[in-house]
């Protein structure tokens, strides 16, 4: 189990910079000749494999989501217990998760996935049945009226309609991904959850790297908001209309 | 189905909802001739809207026959039928995330017509009700007010010009100087067009306005009675209808006179100066409002040019 992380493992953690600076000698909470100089050997590849894990999650999730919500949105029976479902799922706290997945699937990325994969679920399919059932009577009447069929009326008025929501929620679902997926440290090597975790275990915290690690993860959920909302935006010019 | 106007015929059309008493719909049957309007009206429960929601099979009869142009609307397939009728609601209902373009062409799209014949359509139908077919072309419904977003409506079912219209009250949700310029336009409309009509509304002088025909239900969705508007205010067959129709049934009536279909008697030789003037297309009840509002006995009719056409007594509008 190397992957396993155990505070405190004793030894000098900080390696031999060389020529620290002041700034690292004193543990500050910017030293800009860290940043530079680890931007490219622990930065930049947490952050890339932090979009991945993101990436996955949201996108496996937002297809479950889909399938889930077609399912409840056509057989109301199945709208409730669904969501209880999706609910459950979310209430399980991450790591008691991740110890329940190891027998099954190992200390492997597969894991991380499942338990951030099952956490989008909430959001996602929430919002969809959400956004599909507020489709206004009168919008299904004219269609039904005017001859579209039950499966054109879904995919021309309903899922049009419903996409604002729909993409609401996974503005919501990608922000609370990127932040939760700090946690996937504590079972595999991949993530800023990893700069951070280090930056916890060493002796005397090392801010810079705790700081930089932890504002790349809030600097890249405002950056997913952000251009989410602008693809909301350009889907739906209608939406802001009203 | 015929692309012209079609004939359309109820024939003992029975609605029951499966656990209520009574039917909604109970044993309808009437025949909308080819090219009328038939307006429903009655109050509510009377089943007006569940009658028209029969015909495009948005309700399912329970029993009877409902027959456009002699075919059995249970004959068709149903996206078939309901594509080939317009059908137009008082919520309107447009689609919120489509252009008036794309709104109007929603129906000559599911039938497959050419991209350009569409957009060529569109630009009619607009021009037809009213709208600018260069701007509001490319406008969202929330961008309209209530008075365009029915005009749309009304474009859009029209669309595929089909040979029956269904109207279930369109204009019921406008305010009320608006509703008679749509009134009035759906008239004119209706005059070029020549599409058989259902309208269905609540509102009695609407029905006597827009009706060629007009179908009272009352309560349990029987028929009191179907006839012209002159004659159902003359002869009323009943007290339900008498009292639904108002007391004021024979004012109502004159309204649906003019001044040119009187015989008018001579002007005389002062040319019938002093007397208040009124165009011949005046009805009857606004020439009698004139004359007790001045306080006179007779009036001048005058034609379009302004020239005396002859004189209007109280008697002879009354008479």
């Amino acid at each position: 189990m190397t992957g396993w992380r155990v505070a405190g493992g004793g030894g000098p953690v900080i390696p031999n910079f060389g020529h620290p600076s002041a700034c690292l000698e004193h543990n500050g909470w910017f030293c800009t000749d860290w940043l530079t100089k680890h931007w490219g050997d622990t930065l930049q590849p947490a952050l890339i494999q932090h979009i991945q894990l993101t990436l996955i999650a949201v996108g496996i999730g937002f297809g479950i989501s889909f399938l889930l919500a077609l399912v409840g949105f056509r057989w109301r029976l199945f709208e409730g217990p669904i969501g209880g479902f999706t609910d459950f799922l979310y209430a399980i706290p991450s790591l008691a998760l991740f110890q329940l997945l190891v027998p099954l699937t190992g200390v492997t990325v597969t894991t991380v996935e499942i338990a951030l994969t099952s956490y989008t679920l909430f959001i996602l399919y929430r919002t969809m049945i959400a956004g599909l059932r507020a489709v206004p009577e009168e919008v299904l009447e004219s269609a039904r009226g005017m001859g579209l069929t039950r499966i054109q009326t879904f995919i021309r008025v309903e899922l049009p309609l419903a996409t604002p929501a729909i993409l609401a929620g996974l503005r919501i679902a990608t922000v609370a991904t990127i932040s939760i997926a700090t946690v996937a440290a504590f079972l595999i090597q991949d993530g800023l959850g990893v700069p951070i975790f280090d930056a916890i275990e060493t002796p005397d915290l090392f801010k810079t790297k705790l700081l930089a690690a932890s504002g790349l993860a809030i600097l890249l959920a405002l950056v997913a908001d952000a251009l989410l909302a602008f693809v909301q935006r350009a889907l739906t010019p209608w939406s802001r209309l009203r | 189905m015929p692309t012209e106007a079609a004939e359309l015929v109820f024939d003992e059309a029975t609605k029951v909802y499966p656990g209520r008493d009574g039917a909604a719909v109970d044993h309808l049957s009437l025949t909308v001739p080819s090219g009328e309007i038939c307006v429903l009206v009655g109050p509510s429960g009377g089943g007006k809207t569940t009658a028209l929601k029969l015909v495009n099979r948005l309700i399912p009869l329970t029993s009877g026959y409902i027959r456009i142009d002699g075919t059995q609307i249970g004959d068709y397939d149903v996206t078939e039928l309901r594509r080939s009728i317009g059908y137009v609601i008082q919520q309107v209902g447009l689609f919120p995330h489509m252009t008036v373009e794309a709104n109007i062409g929603t129906v000559p799209r599911l039938l497959g017509w050419e991209r350009s014949r569409i957009r060529e359509r569109v630009g009619e139908l607009l021009e037809l009700v009213g709208l600018d077919p260069e701007q509001d072309r490319r406008r969202f419904p929330a961008e309209l007010s209530g008075g365009q977003r029915q005009r749309v409506g009304l474009a859009r079912a029209l669309a595929a010009n089909p040979a029956l219209m269904l109207m279930d009250e369109p204009f019921g949700a406008i305010d009320p100087i608006v509703r008679a310029r749509l009134q009035d336009e759906f008239l004119r409309l209706q005059g070029e067009l020549r599409k058989t009509v259902v309208f269905v509304t609540h509102d009695v002088d609407e029905a006597i306005k827009l009706g060629d025909r007009i179908a009272i239900l009352r309560e349990g969705g029987r028929l009191a009675q179907y006839d012209t508007p002159q004659r159902i205010l003359e002869h009323p067959v009943d007290e339900f209808v008498a009292d639904f129709v108002g007391r004021d049934r024979a004012l109502k009536a004159l309204a649906l006179r003019t001044l040119g279909e009187l015989e008018l008697v001579p002007a005389g030789r002062d040319g019938g100066d002093g007397l208040p003037r009124l165009g011949a297309d005046a009805n009857l009840r606004d020439a009698l409002a004139l004359l007790i509002a001045e306080r006179r006995d007779a009036l001048l009719v005058v034609g379009a040019d302004g020239s005396p056409v002859g004189v209007a007594r109280r008697r002879d509008l009354i008479g």
